[in-house]
């Protein structure tokens, strides 16, 4: 089996073949190790990283951005969206604060990607 | 009338970067920004993949914004928020407007890091009815991650740039059905990364060589008439079809924003809509200096950050040294480059050239010449239009150059 595959991992995005040799990847036109594992995980298991962002009432702004502390699976991307339209946080928040713990049972959290302020 | 050392016109991430480096070189200096919050564009940009450069960490914008916020606030650094720059003159005078009245200014020296606008409809002439639901993708998005409000339910997005591929999949997280990207080009002029990540993970189809011909519906977007273009990137007869929509989104380009730039005189590059500048990225007015969005366009923010920090040292240069007279390079590209720059570079000062190409180019490589000498090869593999590329001129190789630089493309 060939693949051919755009590394998503840096804006980079190197062009990455990969080939498969019995239970051996072999991966070429990636510029750093993280590329290699990018691409035997896109074809074996694709995960992605996920931003969107939550409610929150008690300041100018109006949503708060969150991001997966890791890349969750494909398949679990709108499964999450779901649950995280229904939240509805009180301000104030501190960047890198845990919003949703182990969501799915994922072992991923949602965490905030920035700080907001209580505003009167 | 109250005097800087340095004025720093834009608050963003080149302009931060800037104020954060000079605090460093112990310069004290005054930044204006007019929107009410520091950061600029990246606090509307929710997406990772930010900092990887600077940071050495993956961050959504927010995060990278706040970081260097934070460092700016750290430092004590002077701010005016909800200003607005509405005169620089030549004498290095600015005159801004916020909630306390209008104010005039003094600077030794000035930097420019005045970030982007959005080409909007009337930019790009598309005929037909008036509707609401037409939007630039950057107001858009804005609207959707900080304000909560998405534009429409069935929405169709123009042109291919990462702002726009990056809004198709933001819409579909919203639940908003993107019906698909159009593009006039025949290649995608956004980051490959995001063709897979935004379009390609949802299904959303894009369209190349092809253009919204026309926009039907007079209260509300109803519908829009995408034609495909031929070479000339003209409209072929007959290639119409219709798709109903509810919004449109325009991601057409972003042009540096330069109004202030021109009024004072500064001399321009009609490519890069930017100022002309020299290695120190000094524009032709000497102590006002431009970097970020504002320069040129960007697709990584860690290169503008990374500019504002140039600008610094040249601001703290020009303040405390005695002004040498360079050696002046002409720098240029052949018809392959849509530009190529810093436009002059000194000959005694080792210069990381930036430039974009006209088209993709696969297996080329990128010549460095003087007159007929063969200066540097530098083999490629894939160069995109959407892709600023660098490449670092050593000062043993400056040296031999004699009056001009000029790259080129070799198949």
């Amino acid at each position: 089996m060939k693949h051919e595959l755009t590394c998503i991992v840096c804006p980079r995005g190197c062009l990455i073949q990969l080939v498969k040799e019995g239970d051996q990847y072999i991966c070429s036109g990636n510029q750093c190790k993280r590329g290699e594992v990018y691409a035997i995980q896109e074809v074996t298991e694709p995960r992605r990283m996920l931003t969107t962002t939550v409610r929150i009432e008690g300041s100018k702004l109006k949503r708060l951005p969150v991001v997966t502390s890791k890349a969750i699976l494909k398949e679990d991307v709108f499964k999450m969206i779901d649950i995280l339209e229904k939240i509805v946080l009180y301000a104030p928040v501190q960047v890198n604060d845990v919003i949703v713990s182990n969501i799915l049972d994922s072992g991923i959290d949602i965490i905030a990607s920035r700080s907001i302020k209580k505003d009167a | 009338m109250k005097s800087y050392k340095c004025v720093i016109i834009g608050g963003g991430s080149a302009g931060l970067a800037a104020a954060i480096q000079l605090k460093k070189l112990n310069i004290d200096s005054l930044l204006i920004e007019k929107e009410e919050f520091l950061g600029g564009i990246l606090n509307q940009c929710i997406h990772n993949g930010f900092g990887l450069t600077r940071f050495k960490e993956e961050l959504t914008g927010p995060s990278y914004a706040e970081r260097l916020v934070s460092e700016f606030m750290a430092l004590g650094i002077e701010y005016h928020l909800e200003s607005t720059v509405i005169h620089l003159n030549k004498d290095k005078t600015i005159e801004y407007i916020n909630p306390q009245g209008v104010h005039k200014i003094q600077a030794e020296s000035i930097v420019l890091a005045l970030g982007a606008r959005e080409r909007t409809r009337g930019n790009i002439m598309i005929p037909g009815d008036r509707g609401a639901g037409i939007w630039t993708a950057g107001s858009a998005q804005k609207y959707l991650n900080m304000d909560g409000y998405c534009v429409g339910k069935k929405v169709f997005i123009l042109g291919s740039g990462d702002i726009g591929l990056i809004m198709a999949r933001r819409l579909t997280l919203a639940k908003a059905k993107v019906v698909g990207v159009a593009e006039i080009m025949p290649y995608s002029n956004g980051l490959t990364r995001n063709l897979v990540q935004c379009l390609y993970d949802f299904d959303i189809p894009l369209h190349l060589s092809t253009t919204i011909t026309r926009i039907n519906g007079n209260q509300r977007v109803e519908s829009i008439e995408l034609s495909r273009v031929d070479e000339n990137l003209k409209p072929i007869p007959n290639s119409e079809f219709i798709v109903e929509v509810d919004a449109v989104l325009l991601s057409v380009g972003l042009i540096p924003d330069n109004i202030i730039t021109e009024e004072a005189g500064i001399i321009m590059d009609p490519q890069t809509k930017g100022p002309r500048i020299n290695q120190n990225y000094e524009t032709s007015i000497p102590g006002i200096f431009a970097c970020g969005n504002g320069l040129h366009i960007h697709d990584v923010v860690d290169y503008v950050s990374e500019e504002g920090d140039v600008v610094a040292q040249s601001v703290f240069d020009y303040l405390t040294q005695s002004s040498s007279v360079p050696e002046s390079i002409n720098v240029s590209g052949d018809a392959n480059f849509i530009y190529v720059i810093p436009h002059v570079i000194d000959k005694n000062k080792a210069v990381k050239l930036k430039f974009r190409i006209r088209r993709p180019l696969k297996n080329v490589k990128v010549r460095v010449v003087s007159g007929d000498e063969v200066l540097m090869t530098l083999p490629k593999t894939q160069i995109l239009p959407a892709e600023m590329e660098m490449i670092q001129i050593p000062l043993t190789l400056l040296q031999k150059v004699k009056s001009d630089l000029r790259l080129e493309i070799i198949v």
